[in-house]
C-alpha cells in the first residue's frame, strides 16, 4: 500500500487484514497534515470523527461485514451539508456554519461505511473553473504549484491527485467535476441530472448541479458513484430508478465491455488547433480495441456558454436569497434596520463571482428580460438537448476535449472572466442536457495532464464506465504521478 | 354623479392538511414560536422541498366543487422577494400556470338576489412566516411555523358591485371550503384571509376605474367595512377632483379606514420564474375521477333539496345549508326519522339559542340529532306539549351525552295528560268554579275558551294537550 494505491487495492488489503481502517485512515489524515499546507486542498478536516468511524469499520469487519467499502477513507467536497461538521460551501457567507443535518449523499457514504477524513476546498458556491473563488484561498494544482487545479470541485481534484485520498466527492453544474480532474490528471464523473441526490448540496443551479466521484481511476470511480446514487424522496428531481449494475458493479468491479462501438467525434468539439494530439493518440487507443469513429455534429454548441450563463445565473440568483443574515451564516455586525442587514451581511459574505451570478441572474430573470434571456435560453437549452439526442441516433457515446487548455497559472483569467468561462466550452453543453460524461486522463502538454471526456445517452453511465476501464486497460496516463519525469 | 363600485377579491384559504406543503412539519395552529419549523422550513442550505400530494387533492377538490377546469400540467414558480420570515428568500407559488382554471360560484347577498361570481383561477402556494413586530421594544420577532402552510389562493372575477356583494361572496367561499372539508374556516386562527381590489366608476361606463388593493382582511365584517370605506374614499376623491393611484392599501379596522401602504412605483417585480427544485404538476384523469366521486352535497344542491322536496321555508332552508354542521346535523335529524320543517324549527330556535347562549358549537352540541329527533316523535305522538317538550330540551342540554330522552319524561313527569277522565274532571270542576265565564262562551264569547283552556295548562302544569283541552271544552258546550 502507498499513497497512491486505488480504492480497490485498499479495500483488498483491509480484507486481507493487511491492514485496519484505522491504520489506514491515521496513514491519510498523516499524508494530509504533511501536504495539505502547500496545496490547501482542505478546509475541514475530521481527524477525531474519521478515526472514529475507522475503529467501528474494523469492529463491524471483524463481525464479519464484507462490504468492499467498508472502512475506506474519502472526502467530501465542502458543498455538502455533514452533521455536526463545518460546511462552507467555500464561502464566507458560511464559513460559521454547522449543518444540522446530513446530504443524503453523505448518508450513502456513511452507510456503506466509507470514512471521511474531511471537507474540501471549492470555488465559493461551486462558482468558477479555478478554485481561485475560495474564502479559504487558491487550492494548488499538484502538478505545479503555481497553477490551478480547475474548478469548482478543485479542491476534491487535487486531494486526489496529490494522493491525500483516493476518492472524493465532487458536483459539476457546468463541468466542476470534469475540468478539474482533466487539469490534475484524475478520473471524474459527472452523472445524469436526477442520478444522485441533490437533497443536501448546496445548490448553486438546480437544473444542472449534479453530484458524482472523483478518483484515479474508472475502477474506483465505479465504486463510489455505485454508492452515491439511488432514488432519494427528498428529491423531487431525484430518478425513480435503481439499475441492478450498480450494485453488480460495487460487488465486482466493472463488467468488460463485451461489443465494439460506435463513437462520435462531435466536430463542434474538434475547431480549437491546439491540444489535441493526446485525443489523437486516444482515437488510435480506441480504433485497437475495434471501436468505430465516426464524425458527428452538435450545432448549436457554440450557444452553450451564452446559454448556462444566463440560466445558471437565474437560478442562482434566487438559491443563495436564503443567505440574508437572518437564521444562519455570516450576519453584519450592528444591523440598524432589515435592509440594512441584508445588504451588508451580502455585501461582506458573498465574493466578487458569486456577486456577479447573482446580478446576471437578477437582470435576466427582470420584468422586460425575461423573454430576451431567461425564456430564450431555455429554448435554446432544448435545441442543445435535442442536438445529442440526435447524434446518439447514430453513436453509442461521444468523445471530446475536457478542457481547452491544461492547467493554468493561478491569477492568469481571475481578470479576463469570458476567458474564464471558456474553461466550460466542453463540459457545459453535456450539463445543459443531462447527460453523463466522464473525463480520463489522455496525454500531457507540457508537463501537465491533459483530459478527455466520454459522453452517453441519459442513465449510460454503464457504458461510459466499462469504456473507460477499457481504455484505462490500455494505458496509463490515470497511473503517472505529480512528481514522476513526465 | 352615480357610482358603481368593481370589486374582486383574491382569497387565501389554508388547507387543513396535517403536514405542510412541501416538508413533513405539522401544520397545527397555536405550537410554541418555531417549534413547528423543520430543516426545509428554515430554507437551510441544500434543503429542497417535495409536494404534499393532500394539498394537490383539496386544490382539486375545490376545482371541482366550482365547476372548475383542473389543468392537468401546472407549474411552481418562485416569487421572489426579501422579507425577514420569508426564509428563502422566494415563495413557491404558481404564477402563469395555476392548478385550477375558471369556475363561478353562486352567492346570495342579504336583501339581494342570488347571483353569479366568476373565478379566474385558484393556485397552490406555500405560506410565509409571522413577524412579530410589539414583542421586543426595537426589534422583530419572527415565528416560522406558519412557514410552508398549504395555500389555495382563490381569485375571482371582478364581478361584484357592493360591499355586500363581497362579504357574500367571501362568506360563500367560506361555507364551500368547510363542506368540502378542505380548510376549518377559523378566521380568527388565520386559516382564512382575502385581499379586495376595488375600484369605482360612473354608472354605465363600461371600463373600469382605477384599483387599489387592500391588503390581508381577516374577517366577513371587515371586508365589508373596508370596502364600504374604500368605495366611499374613492368617490370622495374622484368627486373632488382627484385621481386614484394604484396602490396597496391596508385595513385598520379600529379607526375604520385603510392606509396607503405602498404605491405601485415601489412595488416589487417578483421575478417568477418556474423552480428548477420542482417538477412540473402532472395530475392524473383517475385522480380527478376520483376526487369527483368523492364529492359531497354541495351547498346549492342541499338548499335545493331542503325547498323543494322538503319543503322548507327559504330563509331555514339557506340557514341550515350555508353551514356544513348545521347541513349535516339537519340531515342526521331526517335520517332519525324526524320531521323536517320541525327539525329546522327546532334548530334555528332552541337549539340555537342555547348554542349561542352557552357559546358552544354545533358539533359539540350536548344534544345530538337521534336526540333531538327522538324530542320530535313524542311531540308528534302526543306525549309532549310545546311547553313540555321546552322543558325536556333544557333536561337534554344538562344530561348531554347520558340524557334519554323517554327516561327524563318519566322522571320529570313530563308526559301531556291525554286521559279524557282526569282531564274532564278537572275541566268539570273548573265550569262549576267559573259560572260566568262558562256563560259567556256558550254565548259565544270565544275569547272565554282561552281562559278556560289556560286555567286547564296551569291545573295541571302545563301538561295538558291543548287540543283534547279545547275537543272537551267545546264538548260541554
Amino acid at each position: 500500500m502507498n499513497e497512491f494505491s486505488s480504492l480497490r487495492e485498499m479495500s483488498a488489503g483491509l480484507d486481507r487484514g493487511d491492514f485496519s481502517s484505522v491504520e489506514l485512515t491515521q496513514a491519510h489524515l498523516d499524508r494530509i497534515q504533511q501536504a495539505n499546507a502547500a496545496l490547501n486542498c482542505f478546509i475541514t478536516i475530521n481527524a477525531e470523527s474519521a478515526l472514529a468511524a475507522a475503529a467501528q469499520a474494523d469492529e463491524q469487519r471483524a463481525q464479519g461485514n464484507k462490504s468492499p467499502t467498508l472502512g475506506l477513507p474519502f472526502a467530501h467536497k465542502d458543498i455538502f451539508c455533514t452533521q455536526g461538521i463545518l460546511t462552507t460551501a467555500g464561502s464566507k457567507m458560511l464559513s460559521n456554519f454547522v449543518a444540522p443535518y446530513d446530504a443524503t449523499v453523505v448518508s450513502n457514504m456513511a452507510a456503506a461505511g466509507m470514512i471521511s477524513v474531511g471537507k474540501t476546498n471549492m470555488d465559493e458556491f461551486a462558482m468558477g473553473s479555478s478554485n481561485e473563488n475560495s474564502f479559504f484561498g487558491p487550492v494548488s494544482n499538484p502538478w505545479d504549484h503555481g497553477r490551478v487545479p480547475g474548478g469548482s470541485s478543485g479542491g476534491s481534484a487535487a486531494a486526489v491527485a496529490a494522493g491525500l485520498v483516493a476518492g472524493a466527492t465532487g458536483t459539476d453544474t457546468g463541468g466542476s467535476i470534469r475540468q478539474p480532474a482533466a487539469l490534475c490528471g484524475i478520473t471524474g464523473l459527472k452523472p445524469t441530472y436526477g442520478r444522485v441526490s441533490r437533497y443536501g448540496m448546496i445548490a448553486f443551479a438546480s437544473s444542472l448541479d449534479q453530484a458524482g466521484p472523483m478518483t484515479r481511476d474508472a475502477e474506483d470511480a465505479a465504486l463510489m458513484f455505485g454508492v452515491m446514487a439511488g432514488f432519494d424522496p427528498k428529491d423531487s428531481t431525484s430518478a425513480e430508478r435503481r439499475d441492478a449494475w450498480l450494485d453488480t458493479t460495487v460487488a465486482n468491479g466493472i463488467a468488460a465491455l463485451d461489443r465494439p462501438l460506435t463513437i462520435g467525434l462531435p466536430s463542434e468539439y474538434f475547431t480549437d488547433n491546439s491540444n489535441l494530439s493526446d485525443i489523437d493518440a486516444a482515437k488510435t487507443v480506441l480504433q485497437k480495441l475495434g471501436h468505430k469513429l465516426v464524425e458527428v455534429s452538435l450545432p448549436h454548441t457554440q450557444a452553450a456558454i451564452p446559454v448556462y450563463y444566463v440560466l445558471a445565473s437565474a437560478e442562482a440568483s434566487t438559491n443563495l436569497s436564503r443567505y440574508d443574515g437572518v437564521r444562519f451564516g455570516h450576519r453584519c455586525d450592528d444591523p440598524q434596520s432589515l435592509q440594512d442587514l441584508y445588504e451588508r451581511s451580502r455585501e461582506e459574505g458573498f465574493g466578487e463571482e458569486v456577486k456577479r451570478r447573482i446580478l446576471t441572474g437578477t437582470y435576466t430573470l427582470s420584468v422586460g428580460y425575461f423573454d430576451a434571456y431567461y425564456l430564450k435560453a431555455q429554448k435554446i437549452r432544448r435545441l442543445i438537448s435535442e442536438d445529442f439526442q440526435q447524434a446518439f441516433t447514430k453513436v453509442d457515446v461521444l468523445l471530446a476535449p475536457t478542457s481547452p487548455t491544461p492547467a493554468f497559472k493561478k491569477n492568469q483569467l481571475t481578470d479576463d472572466h469570458v476567458a474564464m468561462y471558456q474553461q466550460d466550452l466542453y463540459t457545459v453543453p453535456t450539463s445543459l442536457a443531462g447527460l453523463p460524461a466522464i473525463s480520463l486522463p489522455c496525454g500531457f502538454c507540457d508537463g501537465l495532464p491533459m483530459g478527455m471526456q466520454l459522453i452517453a445517452p441519459a442513465f449510460g453511465e454503464e457504458l461510459l464506465l466499462q469504456l473507460a476501464a477499457q481504455y484505462q486497460g490500455k494505458t496509463d496516463w490515470h497511473l503517472r504521478r505529480p512528481g514522476d519525469s513526465a | 354623479m352615480n357610482w358603481e363600485a368593481v370589486i374582486g377579491l383574491e382569497v387565501h384559504v389554508q388547507l387543513a392538511t396535517k403536514s405542510k406543503i412541501f416538508s413533513g412539519a405539522s401544520t397545527a395552529y397555536g405550537a410554541s414560536p418555531n417549534a413547528q419549523a423543520c430543516n426545509i422550513d428554515l430554507g437551510l442550505p441544500g434543503v429542497l422541498p417535495v409536494l404534499n400530494e393532500k394539498a394537490v387533492e383539496m386544490a382539486v377538490r375545490f376545482g371541482l366543487a366550482i365547476g372548475a377546469q383542473i389543468n392537468r400540467y401546472s407549474i411552481f414558480d418562485r416569487k421572489n422577494y426579501f422579507y425577514a420570515d420569508l426564509p428563502k428568500g422566494y415563495q413557491i407559488s404558481q404564477f402563469e400556470t395555476p392548478v385550477v382554471g375558471e369556475g363561478a360560484i353562486t352567492i346570495t347577498p342579504e336583501n339581494g338576489k342570488p347571483r353569479r361570481v366568476g373565478i379566474t383561477r385558484a393556485h397552490l402556494e406555500e405560506d410565509a412566516g409571522k413577524s412579530v413586530h410589539d414583542l421586543y421594544p426595537g426589534m422583530t420577532a419572527v415565528d416560522l411555523n406558519r412557514t410552508g402552510t398549504p395555500l389555495l389562493e382563490i381569485v375571482s372575477e371582478p364581478d361584484m358591485r357592493s360591499a355586500q356583494e363581497a362579504s357574500a361572496y367571501f362568506r360563500q367561499i367560506h361555507t364551500l371550503v368547510r363542506y368540502i372539508g378542505i380548510c376549518d374556516g377559523n378566521l380568527a386562527e388565520g386559516s382564512m384571509r382575502c385581499d379586495a381590489n376595488v375600484s369605482v366608476r360612473p354608472a354605465g361606463q363600461s371600463e373600469f376605474g382605477e384599483r387599489t388593493e387592500i391588503k390581508n382582511i381577516n374577517s366577513f365584517r371587515f371586508v365589508e367595512q373596508a370596502i364600504e370605506y374604500e368605495i366611499a374614499r374613492q368617490i370622495d376623491v374622484l368627486e373632488s377632483g382627484g385621481r386614484i393611484e394604484r396602490e396597496t392599501r391596508l385595513y385598520d379596522p379600529d379607526k375604520d379606514e385603510t392606509r396607503s401602504m405602498r404605491s405601485k412605483e415601489l412595488s416589487n417585480d417578483y421575478r417568477y420564474f418556474p423552480d428548477p427544485d420542482l417538477l412540473p404538476l402532472s395530475i392524473s384523469e383517475e385522480l380527478v375521477e376520483r376526487i369527483r366521486s368523492e364529492l359531497p352535497e354541495l351547498p346549492d344542491a342541499r338548499q335545493e333539496r331542503y325547498t323543494s322536496t322538503l319543503g322548507l321555508s327559504d330563509t331555514d332552508a339557506a340557514a341550515i345549508s350555508n353551514d356544513i354542521d348545521r347541513a349535516n346535523y339537519f340531515d342526521a335529524c331526517l335520517a332519525a326519522g324526524a320531521d323536517p320543517k320541525q327539525s329546522a324549527n327546532w334548530m334555528m330556535g332552541e337549539l340555537s339559542a342555547y348554542l349561542n347562549k352557552h357559546d358552544v358549537t354545533l358539533t359539540e352540541s350536548p344534544i345530538a340529532p337521534e336526540m333531538l329527533a327522538q324530542l320530535i316523535a313524542r311531540i308528534d305522538d302526543g306525549t309532549l306539549s310545546s311547553k313540555t317538550a321546552k322543558t325536556l330540551f333544557d333536561a337534554l342540554w344538562s344530561a348531554g351525552a347520558s340524557g334519554n330522552v323517554d327516561t327524563l319524561i318519566e322522571s320529570l313527569n313530563l308526559a301531556q295528560l291525554s286521559d279524557d277522565g282526569a282531564l274532564t274532571q278537572i275541566i268539570d270542576d273548573l265550569i262549576a268554579a267559573n259560572p260566568k265565564q262558562f256563560d259567556e262562551l256558550r254565548g259565544g264569547k270565544e275569547k272565554m275558551l282561552g281562559f278556560f283552556v289556560g286555567q286547564v295548562m296551569k291545573a295541571t302544569q302545563g301538561k295538558a294537550n291543548p287540543q283534547q283541552v279545547n275537543q272537551i271544552i267545546r264538548d260541554k258546550l
